[in-house]
């Protein structure tokens, strides 16, 4: 038996407006059931988003909750965690919030190594302004702004945080709904930037214009084209096609930033009293 | 013996130094000619009083950085230029709308885009009040003198801690980096003002207005109190969530704005010289202010009856001095300004015709000399 999961929601302010077959639902999901399960103090988290169909999750979510402005939520987040480092700061952004408006606060928070998990509901197309294509939108798939197939080459999210210095990245996908669960379990657990690629069907913008037509389509494309780390590494590059690999991919110790500044001020202040 | 409470300051740096005493615990800048000091200064000063400094990746991380900590219940501060003040706006604009108090410094450098970095220029008074979209009002403050620069950086604490509002102090590069002498109140003199908390424990509307005086600033919880409240940007009723309806929307969007113009009066700080026996007047502001001043005081000395207000306000903008002093009847308004006429078009609003309104502009760089003044003063009689 699980725990009542409702009373991490504001129940009273659904229906939520996403999409009947939506699968941002199934990511909300996997993040109160993490912070259930690992046992967090409710009002001791908060909860950070930008702007896009993910960033309308913490609405519906019973934290201290920031809805912030297209791309920015790592920054808001940064000085979130940076006034009140006791604080449990989770990020909940979408594939063009994160990769390519906030493309650039993605990249440095990972870098700083400050210690906020940041869950991407990776949906591979603007789904807010009906269908768009995105910095992960595959090569050659439909979008509204990619009429005859998509040209540009999709990022790797997860390959970027750890190019960036992403201390903690871990990829699932909402077919995979216990891995996923479990993935941002160690996500938020983990000390310093951790990162979660969350894919999440988009059956209405995606979908329809990709040949899965409903989400049963296009959570079965998950189940048959997810594999695991070690399962992905034994296959050749050349015979990959559509498959790619879910798993924790990173899990490393690094100073964690706000420990560091820590430091600074003890210093600064000890030098100050020196004087 | 005491210890000497005259200091020798820059202006940037008498921008930190009022900062932090007002309680600024938080600054998130980058680097940009010609206020780098000002973060420069942030990186050494605020972890010795155990705050914390950041430089952000850009500028829009910076403001958003610092709306973040102050809801996390730190006094915040960015600070930058033309081109960074530009990069901001979006993110002062959610402060305005989710009413989150912070400090915007913009020490001004002639522009438009790159423009001159080094050099001065108040090219940015309409930016500061018109650069977000939406309607908006919004608290400007602008010195012309580096003890000002201290004084007033603590006075853009308070306003934004009571108001529930970003506040900008808009300086320009000859008061950033002047250095003149500033002395430091004593202790227990300088005024500091904090945000209104939510009672513990009582159910929270964060934009819910209350009643009596400042019944229409709402108090503001800290993330991590217990509150579990939602912010956002989006247009939103008394609790916080977002809204479509025009009935909960319009009185929220009213709320923000009345809650400054209806202060006006009480916001509108201005300095006056002769401004009871002018026949011509000169309104000014920030450095040009300066050399207005020193005109004035030479054409009295000549026997011309002119005077002198320095607008320290700039937003709100003061009309009501300015149609006070214009009821006796002024034979011209002269407006020295280091840009194309912005200050003046204001003025020229608010006469409503009933003076002609004389520009003294500069825009590349060279400061408004008193000379300058004077002579358009001297052209008007």
């Amino acid at each position: 038996m699980g725990s009542d999961l409702t009373r991490y929601l504001r129940v009273e302010k659904l229906p939520h407006i996403w999409c009947a077959g939506c699968g941002h639902g199934i990511v909300t999901q996997a993040i109160v059931r993490a912070i259930d399960e690992l046992g967090l103090d409710p009002v001791k988290v908060t909860i950070v988003s930008g702007i896009g169909c993910s960033s309308r999750a913490p609405g519906y979510m019973n934290f201290d909750t920031l809805h912030t402005t297209h791309g920015r939520a790592i920054a808001f987040a940064t000085g979130v965690k940076l006034a009140r480092p006791e604080l449990k700061v989770i990020v909940i952004t979408g594939d063009g919030d994160a990769a390519a408006i906030g493309g650039n606060h993605l990249i440095h928070a990972a870098r700083r190594n400050i210690d906020l998990t940041v869950i991407c509901y990776n949906n591979t197309v603007y789904g807010m302004t009906s269908g768009q294509y995105s910095p992960v939108t595959p090569l050659g798939s439909f979008a509204s702004t990619a009429p005859y197939g998509m040209v540009e080459r999709p990022f790797d999210l997860c390959e970027l945080v750890m190019g960036a210095g992403g201390t903690f990245v871990a990829r699932s996908t909402t077919y995979h709904a216990r891995h996923l669960t479990n993935v941002i379990k160690q996500a938020i657990q983990h000390k310093g930037f951790s990162f979660v690629d969350a894919f999440s069907q988009c059956p209405t913008y995606f979908g329809r214009r990709n040949n899965m037509r409903d989400a049963l389509a296009m959570l079965n494309w998950y189940k048959e084209n997810a594999v695991s780390r070690d399962d992905w590494a034994k296959i050749p590059p050349t015979q990959r096609g559509s498959k790619f690999p879910i798993g924790v991919f990173k899990d490393e110790e690094a100073p964690e930033y706000c420990e560091s500044y820590r430091k600074v001020i003890e210093k600064a202040m000890k030098e100050g009293d020196a004087k | 013996m005491a210890e000497s409470r005259s200091r020798l300051y820059q202006g940037n740096e008498a921008c930190v130094e009022g900062a932090i005493a007002a309680g600024m615990r938080f600054f998130a800048g980058y680097p940009i000619t010609p206020s780098t000091e000002i973060a420069e200064l942030c990186s050494v000063r605020l972890p010795q009083v155990g705050g914390t400094f950041i430089q952000m990746e850009d500028e829009i991380a910076s403001m958003a950085a610092v709306c973040g900590a102050s809801l996390a219940g730190l006094k915040a501060m960015t600070a930058t230029s033309g081109p960074g003040f530009s990069l901001k706006q979006e993110n002062i604009g959610f402060a305005a709308e989710a009413e989150i108090p912070c400090v915007i410094v913009n020490v001004q450098r002639v522009g438009p885009s790159t423009g001159m970095p080094t050099s001065p220029a108040q090219g940015d008074l309409m930016q500061a009040r018109w650069g977000r979209h939406g309607d908006q009002e919004i608290v400007a403050l602008s010195p012309a003198y580096v003890e000002e620069v201290y004084s007033l950086t603590v006075e853009a604490f308070n306003i934004s801690e009571e108001l529930r509002t970003p506040v900008i102090l808009l300086m320009d590069e000859v008061v950033g980096h002047l250095r003149e002498k500033v002395t430091l109140p004593k202790p227990g003199d300088l005024v500091i003002k904090d945000r209104k908390k939510p009672a513990p424990g009582s159910r929270y509307l964060p934009y819910a207005p209350g009643e009596g005086e400042d019944g229409d600033i709402p108090p503001l919880g800290v993330f991590g109190d217990g509150f579990r409240f939602h912010v956002t940007g989006l247009t939103h009723g008394p609790e916080g969530f977002p809204t479509n309806s025009p009935n909960v929307g319009e009185p929220q969007i009213k709320r923000i704005n009345s809650k400054i113009s209806s202060r006006r009066e009480k916001l509108c700080k201005a300095e006056e010289l002769f401004t009871e026996e002018a026949d011509v007047l000169v309104v000014s502001f920030g450095c040009s202010a300066r050399s207005a001043k020193k005109a004035v005081k030479d054409l009295r000395a000549m026997g011309v009856k002119v005077g002198l207000l320095r607008l320290i306000t700039v937003w709100p903008f003061p009309e009501h001095l300015i149609q006070r002093i214009a009821a006796r009847q002024l034979k011209a308004v002269v407006v020295p300004e280091m840009n194309l006429g912005q200050l003046a078009r204001e003025v020229r609003r608010c006469l409503d015709g009933r003076a002609p309104v004389i520009g003294v502009n500069r825009v590349a760089g060279k400061l408004i000399e008193p000379a300058d003044i004077i002579r358009a003063v001297q052209e008007v009689r």
